[in-house]
């Protein structure tokens, strides 16, 4: 850890005072969209106004408040990110929400459920940086993690508590909630292969064979990455989730060649990833519909199953144009599942180009203040963790927003922050707080709570072993 | 581990600004693509939801929108549907023709024209506006030509187009059988549904603008353009003697053409003047035999043959004259028969033409463009599309049919103290069925405002009936009238 060094005269201020300012300007998107909605779709500021925005700045001050009291040093900018999307995406919904009771639809009340779950989202960002003083707790928990994702990862397939809808089966049942866990599992498996990772990334990194300028892996080493690519092969099969599959590989594959520093790991993994791609094309029919339909939208509009639902996305986003329709005067429920998956369309329609690259800029600034925690961050294990965090959000938004807007083949995933669904929300928060966790370890001036020199890491605890036994 | 995160982040540059660009073009670049697929209903509805421009006619709108009860805000209705449906179509749900068509984005509020207005709209959060479009209709002429056409016994099919001979201008532009487009913008789309299949189903053809979209055999008018181009080879002038006779024998033929009433239009040798005064068709078989298809052709194309030129209204078809012709049909040519036809449009810009010293201006129907508070955002100016005769040939062929008027087949257009200049034609379709009647005028002929042409098919009447310009005769003089005594 060398790279480290350099820092260690730097001293890092805490920027509270900015986060607030960012959080103000975040509150204003939030309660004037909500507002602006009102003043769309039925002509009057809506009456629970006060009411609302005092809820989602109640809320928002509390998230401050902690990160004040227990990470001070944490990162100043992703927190208003997160809130400015959340409280978007909480208007956006509530618009359709407007819109779908007034056709008569049964289920007209998904901005409220959102509102409650990002309640739940908020409680355990608060509870998750308050009990966790140091991510590297959680290292200690690198199995367990591990066990508890994959076991997350079957149990929609489990009699009793699974349950197939929209036909994925990503789904359970648990007293009434409808709970995805393949989205806390994504936060598990994060963990676990930081703590694996830290540890094996020294056997990893031996080269082997030397093809075109490039160290290939040895053959031996190859076993992790063949169990995750089995484990994201089997969830494009049996749960018929190809955005899943895909993030997980390309999470692990991340990691794995972040924490070997060889470019030989994306060769093999690039080189699996095409093999299971032309196998999930040539095998699973739904993958290759999803690939037709990429390839020419408007020749299957009327077929079924056919891209009804991204061509009328389409056709709403380009309608939208440069500054959109204004929230209220488009149709955005013309596209089915407008409020989770396709919201992104939503946004296109009625707020414009401008919005939708709003919003990707959010992302990209998530993405780099994470990636910019792990080049500061002084510990292996909390690089890992960072990346692979920031890793998530970046394959969730490009695979999204690239489907949605017809860059890539379409797969099934929520927008972070902005699309209805609780388990999303709910782990998408507690992932800011990992990541605020981490941050404020890195940048505080002198790491107090760490004994361990991180640079023997590695060693020391190794000799800890051996003083035991 | 730092340089693999630095080669991360910039991966994950590459893949955010793969967003961004591949937004802009779906949203910016590909939008008007997406937005022209017929299957997009969101343009459909909100075109259909819109408070649509009005169409004028002088200070009368013929189509305007007005506020209605249901989802769609606004109803489409028109003052006088029958009257001005060949010019301003009929805006439903499923598609739009004409003026309403052809003005879509001005109607709309999607002009770039209007920019300013809509700018407007959207910071005063007031629902966007169309714009209006300024008809260069004049209705009184308007009236003269529907007026006509309505008088025709039974089912009589027929066109009228009255042009503006220094400008292009369309004074009048009729069809018979008509539609009336406020059934088709109706918002119980069952019924417009049964309605359109109905219209589209009917043998007489009752959605087509006959004065711009039927080709027919021009007859006896299209002598016009066999004499302009016999004057215009320099062998010729009013005066020269023609031949005449009883018949014609075709070249490479054994078939021989009468005239059509038999006789031999007053001898052997006449004056073109006198041929033309007579519709001698001796006389014009052997000029376009004698001229040959080029020199035809060159003529015809010359007055707006074998190509369209009308630009804001759609529809127009292309009247023909094919330049492979062999020498009987060349000679057939010469007095509108064989493969050559016309549309009412064709023919009234031959007249304007001639009227207008040998300038073709190009037909247009759409004046001004009006911004939803009147301004004028863009006003037509009249474009010269093609020199097709000299001014001296004009002015020959304006005294040949005025003498045509005065003293010849032409005398129904006759208008007491204004010269009227004029030519009347037949043509032959199939056996079975009745000839078509003709007629093409301008008035007055010393300083044309007016130029006509008046197409009727009509099974009501006999043959001997037709070839006097008696159907065309009283409509053109009637149009010619309205808008002279203005």
């Amino acid at each position: 850890m060398t790279q480290t060094g350099t820092l260690m005269g730097f001293v890092h201020r805490r920027r509270r005072g900015a986060e607030l300012f960012l959080l103000v300007l975040a509150l204003a998107v939030g309660i004037g969209a909500y507002a602006a909605v009102g003043l769309g779709v039925e002509g009057v500021v809506p009456a629970d106004l006060v009411g609302y925005g005092g809820w989602l700045t109640a809320l928002i001050v509390a998230a401050h408040v902690t990160v004040r009291i227990v990470a001070p040093y944490a990162d100043p900018v992703l927190l208003p990110l997160v809130a400015a999307l959340n409280g978007l995406g909480l208007a956006v919904i509530r618009r359709l929400d407007l819109t779908y009771e007034a056709n008569g639809l049964d289920q007209h009340t998904f901005a409220r459920q959102q509102l409650i779950w990002m309640t739940l989202g908020v409680v355990l960002f608060i509870v998750t940086l308050a009990l966790l003083r140091d991510h590297r707790v959680l290292q200690r928990f690198t199995y367990t993690a591990g066990l508890l994702g994959i076991l997350l990862l079957i149990l929609p397939f489990l009699p009793l508590v699974g349950r197939e809808i929209n036909g994925a089966r990503i789904w359970i049942n648990v007293a009434g909630f409808s709970f995805q866990p393949g989205e806390v599992a994504k936060v598990l498996l994060v963990i676990a292969f930081s703590g694996y990772l830290v540890l094996h990334r020294d056997a990893l990194a031996l080269a082997g064979r030397r093809v075109l300028f490039v160290d290939l892996p040895r053959g031996r080493d190859l076993g992790p990455i063949l169990a995750m690519f089995g484990v994201s092969m089997m969830i494009l099969v049996l749960q018929n989730d190809l955005g899943s599959s895909l993030l997980f590989f390309g999470l692990f594959l991340a990691m794995l060649y972040v924490a070997t520093e060889r470019p030989g790991w994306l060769v093999v993994g690039g080189l699996l990833f095409g093999a299971g791609a032309l196998a999930a094309y040539t095998f699973v029919g739904n993958v290759q519909n999803r690939f037709n339909f990429w390839l020419d939208p408007l020749d299957y509009y009327e077929a079924s199953p056919g891209s009804y639902q991204l061509v009328e996305a389409l056709f709403g986003q380009s309608w939208g144009g440069l500054i959109g329709r204004g929230l209220g005067n488009g149709f955005p429920e013309r596209v089915p599942f407008a409020y989770s998956d396709f919201i992104v369309s939503t946004i296109g329609e009625e707020l414009g180009l401008t919005a939708v690259m709003a919003i990707i800029l959010c992302y990209g600034l998530i993405v780099e203040r994470a990636l910019r925690i792990a080049l500061i961050s002084r510990d292996g294990f909390g690089k890992l963790l960072a990346v692979g965090l920031g890793a998530i959000v970046a394959l969730q938004v490009f695979v999204v927003i690239g489907g949605v807007t017809g860059l890539i083949p379409l797969t099934g995933l929520t927008t972070p922050f902005l699309s209805y669904g609780g388990s999303s929300l709910v782990a998408n928060w507690v992932i800011v707080a990992l990541l605020l966790r981490v941050s404020d370890q890195a940048r505080r001036p002198a790491p107090r709570l760490d004994p361990v020199d991180d640079a023997g890491a590695d060693s020391e605890s190794t000799q800890v072993v051996k003083l035991r036994s | 581990m730092n340089k693999p995160i630095r080669v991360v982040s910039v991966f994950c540059l590459v893949l955010f600004l793969a967003l961004l660009v591949n937004a802009t073009y779906l949203m910016y670049v590909r939008a008007d693509s997406l937005a022209d697929d017929p299957r997009n209903r969101r343009i459909i509805t909100a075109t259909f939801s819109r408070e649509r421009g009005a169409i004028l006619v002088g200070d009368e709108a013929i189509a305007r929108s007005v506020p209605s009860d249901d989802q769609y805000k606004f109803q489409r209705t028109y003052s006088q549907p029958f009257k001005y449906a060949p010019i301003t179509g009929y805006f439903s749900w499923f598609s739009q023709t004409g003026v309403e068509s052809s003005q879509n984005a001005v109607l709309a509020g999607d002009d770039s024209r209007l920019f300013v207005t809509r700018l407007v709209d959207m910071l005063s959060n007031s629902d966007p506006k169309g714009g209006n479009v300024q008809l260069t209709v004049d209705a009184a002429a308007q009236d003269a030509a529907w007026e006509g056409l309505e008088a025709l016994p039974g089912d009589a099919q027929g066109a009228v187009v009255a042009l503006e001979p220094t400008t292009g201008r369309v004074l009048a532009m009729a069809s018979t059988p008509t539609f009336d487009p406020n059934k088709l913008a109706s918002h119980d789309f069952g019924a417009v549904a049964d309605l359109s299949k109905e219209l589209n189903a009917d043998p007489r053809e009752p959605l087509v603008n006959r004065a711009i979209a039927t080709t027919l055999p021009p007859g006896s008018t299209f002598k016009l353009v066999t004499a302009a181009a016999a004057i215009e080879s320099g062998n010729y002038d009013a005066d020269s003697m023609v031949p005449g006779g009883y018949r014609f024998q075709l070249p490479q033929s054994t078939t021989s053409v009468p005239n059509y009433d038999g006789g031999n239009c007053g001898g052997r040798r006449i004056t073109l003047t006198q041929a033309l005064q007579v519709s001698c068709n001796v006389t014009f078989l052997s000029l376009a035999n004698e001229l040959g298809v080029e020199a035809m052709a060159d003529q015809a194309e010359k007055f707006g043959f074998n190509d369209t030129s009308l630009e804001d209204l759609g529809g127009q078809a292309e009247s023909l004259y094919p330049r492979d012709l062999d020498p009987p049909q060349t000679a057939l040519s010469g007095i509108g028969q064989s493969s050559v036809t016309a549309t009412p449009l064709q023919m009234a810009m031959v007249a304007a033409a001639i009227a207008n010293d040998g300038d073709v201006m190009r037909p247009y129907v759409v004046d001004e463009v009006r911004a939803p508070n009147l301004s004028v955002l863009d006003r037509t100016d009249p474009q010269s599309i093609s020199k097709a005769i000299s001014s001296t040939t004009a002015d020959e062929l304006t005294s040949m049919m005025v003498a045509t008027v005065d003293s010849g087949t032409a005398t129904p257009a006759q208008i007491p103290g204004v010269q009227v200049a004029g030519k009347t034609g037949t043509a032959q379709s199939t056996a079975d069925r009745p000839p078509y009647a003709w007629f093409v005028s301008f008035a007055p002929a010393d300083d044309p405002q007016v130029a006509v042409a008046v197409l009727v098919q009509s099974s009501d009447t006999s043959r001997s009936e037709i070839g006097g310009g008696r159907l065309g005769g009283p409509i053109a003089k009637a149009v010619m009238e309205a808008v002279i005594n203005q």
